[in-house]
């Protein structure tokens, strides 16, 4: 059996088979199962006592939109997004509608809720139905005339769909994009540190425990780092291997606990009936999926795990370096370790960024430079990135990998032995440059 | 030792059965002008020296002499700056060599969290045994040094002497060609040190190689066929123990004497010391024993025992050691 294969092994199962990797894969998908249902609950639930100003620039619906408990209308003079949004500001109103000239509330059209809140999805389904049954009646009414035909019955049903934008942002599956980006941006960024920090742990403990001069007599340095990286690597992707199992196990749970939820949300509601009960949940799922399907969750998916990774890899070939330059004392650690940390914040900072303009000059570049593109690609990724710039990020990245762990090995296989002088990156650097 | 080339792989294959025929004499390793320069101090400057196949080889010298730079060329753990391993006859080959061979640092080390048991096949599967072989191996031997119960123990759970057992047996566990133990009895107590010399012994009759670094010279003395003695780098001494005692004999006599307690002086030999009945004397070089003692016959001294002083390891490694270190103070002392 090849050695590398070997050390990957004992490096898998020794971490697998702690209580506190079991632990950990387990409780950490309850606990976001957990908030992933507080949220939605909360999204759900929707606000109370909303104002919502509508602008009418039509006169179609002045004073026919029926104010529930929960909901006003006030129809008001303002007519410029400006003022509009003053009052918000102001927090006379908590969102506001324009009627556009011109609107004929024909099945397909949208009409756009503003608002400085976010807007729970049964806040929007509400006003979004109050709205089509205003539209109705209209219709209705105009029909009441003698001589309509099938046809015309069928196209009094009023299909308008409300969009719903948070002051100041784009509004839709860019709300789902931003999300998303946002989510796996941060999750990389978080397993850059946490795997890394094991490699280095482990590199210590060898380290540390006199085991290595034991170690490299038996195999070479770099198939013994490239075995702990491998080996922690592999334990990474299994617990994220559970996570996925386990988090989407729970949420075919959902809806076995779902409905409830909803008839809470309902019942705080108010007036919505039971009956519009499954129609407004398909609605959701439907809408979820719809922002899905925009933007090929298959295909993040698969360039998160080659991201994940790359990164990894790239990350934890000089954590194990600095390991492997630290003594006993892990505040050595925290300065060695400061070259490293700094490209993974930065990445971070970067991708911030990039999440608001996908298409910058910094996003590109940091979503094609290797120490960065980990992180960045992550948040450009749902916005639609050129195949040549994911390709050439890849590339880069591969090519990173390889010279940090040419570097990292060569440092490593200096640092592992030595004991009692206190390091810095210039004696590292003389390590990896020497012979 | 070309031979050695052209023998069939089945051979020189790790785990068959060994049917090499036995070359007389012939060097297992050989080291030659071996250079490792660090930049600030020449840690192995022009060693050579070679090893019999079956000898226990001590190899000697202060703290600091370079010892554990030159064992980390031999294992395959730095390369040399200048200088040739020859193994076995072939130029060493650090990725194939050193499954044949078994390390025991002076700074012992195991995996602490890990169980016992599991770690010994591990290190032996490192070593190229394959798992089952490596169990069963690591049965035989935990039995021999009375360890099976510790299978499922921890190292961290073992004391100082057990864990230096531990370490013994994963060192030889993979029955490598040459086995390389640095300071093996160091925090061993009497009975396991014993245990562990028989061991050695028991692995020397067998064929295995010995490499044994040390700065103790009385376990040298007593175990040791062959030795080399370094400083700051270089080699001040190597041969056989008895030849270099032999070599740095400096004439000294202890005559025990009986009744008469006194020596009368005489020519051709001056008395260095008196303690009871025991006279330690030193023969001029042109003074035979026989012309001393028939002296003293002929004195009507009554002799109840007469043998010569060599000087011990011990006195010729401080005696080597110290004349350098006042003759040369140029390098710093190496981290180990």
């Amino acid at each position: 059996m090849n050695k590398t294969f070997i050390i990957i092994r004992r490096e898998f199962l020794s971490r697998v088979q702690k209580k506190s990797f079991l632990l950990s894969t387990i409780l950490l998908p309850l606990f976001i199962f957990g908030f992933y249902a507080l949220i939605i609950y909360f999204s759900v639930k929707g606000e109370e006592n909303l104002k919502v100003a509508v602008a009418d620039q039509t006169g179609l619906l002045e004073g026919k939109l029926e104010s529930s408990e929960t909901i006003r209308f006030s129809f008001i003079k303002e007519q410029d997004p400006a003022a509009l949004q003053t009052l918000l500001n102001n927090n006379d109103y908590t969102g506001y509608i324009i009627i556009p000239a011109g609107f004929s509330g024909k099945p397909g059209d949208s009409l756009l809720y503003t608002s400085n809140s976010n807007v729970g999805l049964m806040t929007k389904e509400k006003i979004q139905s109050t709205l089509n049954k205003a539209l109705e009646k209209i219709q209705v009414q105009k029909l009441l005339a003698p001589g309509i035909t099938l046809g015309q019955l069928d196209s009094t049903r009023s299909d308008i769909t409300l969009k719903v934008s948070k002051a100041g942002q784009k509004s839709g599956s860019t709300g789902f994009a931003y999300a998303l980006g946002f989510i796996c941006g941060i999750l990389i960024y978080a397993i850059l540190f946490i795997y890394g920090a094991m490699v280095m742990r482990g590199v210590m403990e060898e380290k540390t425990s006199r085991i290595a001069e034991v170690m490299v007599s038996s195999v070479r340095p770099y198939q013994l780092m490239l075995g702990k990286i491998i080996g922690i690597g592999a334990v990474g992707l299994v617990q994220f291997l559970i996570w996925g199992v386990l988090i989407i196990g729970l949420q075919m749970l959902l809806p076995v606990i779902y409905p409830q939820l909803l008839d809470h949300a309902v019942n705080n509601a108010g007036n919505i009936s039971a009956a519009n009960n499954n129609s407004q949940q398909m609605e959701m799922v439907k809408e979820i999926l719809k922002n899905m399907h925009d933007i090929n969750i298959g295909k993040i998916l698969a360039l998160f795990i080659l991201y994940f990774l790359g990164g990894y890899l790239l990350y934890s070939a000089m954590f194990a370096a600095v390991g492997s330059a630290v003594n006993e004392d892990p505040q050595d650690a925290q300065s060695l370790m400061l070259p490293i940390t700094m490209p993974i914040i930065f990445s971070f900072v970067i991708m911030t960024q990039a999440i608001n303009n996908p298409d910058g000059g910094l996003a590109i570049f940091g979503s094609l430079f290797p120490l960065s593109s980990p992180i960045v690609m992550m948040a450009r990724l749902p916005y639609g990135v050129p195949a040549w710039q994911i390709a050439l990020s890849l590339l880069l990245l591969v090519l990173g990998i390889m010279g940090t762990t040419w570097l990292a090995s060569r440092i490593y296989r200096t640092g592992i032995l030595m004991y009692g002088k206190k390091a810095n990156w210039k004696e590292l650097w003389k390590w990896a440059m020497r012979g | 030792m070309q031979l050695c080339n052209k023998w069939p792989s089945f051979v020189t294959n790790r785990w068959t059965t060994q049917i090499k025929p036995k070359l007389v004499h012939m060097a297992l390793l050989e080291v030659q002008h071996l250079k490792k320069y660090y930049a600030t101090q020449k840690a192995v400057d022009d060693i050579s020296f070679s090893i019999e196949e079956g000898s226990i080889f001590g190899l000697l010298g202060p703290n600091g002499a370079g010892k554990t730079t030159l064992l980390r060329m031999i294992t395959g753990i730095f390369f040399p700056d200048e200088g040739n391993i020859i193994f076995e006859g072939r130029p060493f080959d650090a990725i194939n060599d050193i499954i044949r061979i078994g390390y025991m640092p002076e700074e012992r080390g195991l995996y602490k969290k890990m169980k016992i048991g599991e770690q010994a096949v591990y290190l032996a599967q490192l070593k190229g045994l394959p798992r089952n072989t490596a169990i069963l191996k690591v049965k035989e031997w935990f039995e021999k040094f009375e360890m099976q119960s510790w299978w499922n123990k921890k190292v961290e759970d073992l004391s100082k002497g057990m864990g230096q057992k531990l370490q013994f047996v994963t060192t030889v566990l993979h029955e490598p060609k040459l086995i390389i133990l640095d300071e093996p009895f160091s925090g061993l107590d009497p009975v396991n040190s014993n245990l562990i010399k028989e061991e050695i012994y028991q692995l020397a009759k067998k064929g295995c190689t010995i490499i044994f670094s040390t700065h103790r010279m009385e376990q040298v003395e007593e175990i040791c066929d062959q030795i080399v003695l370094i400083n700051k780098g270089r080699k001040i001494l190597d041969g056989k123990v008895s030849d270099i005692r032999q070599q740095f004999k400096e004439n000294l006599y202890r005559v025990i004497v009986a009744e008469n307690p006194q020596i009368p002086g005489a020519s051709g030999f001056s008395i260095l010391g008196q303690e009871g009945d025991e006279w330690t004397i030193q023969l001029q070089p042109q003074t035979s024993t026989n012309d001393f003692l028939s002296q003293l016959i002929s004195q009507g001294v009554a002799i109840k025992g007469f043998n010569e002083i060599l000087p011990s390891l011990n006195d010729i490694f401080i005696k080597l050691v110290h004349d350098k270190q006042s003759a040369t103070r140029q390098f710093q002392p190496i981290s180990a």
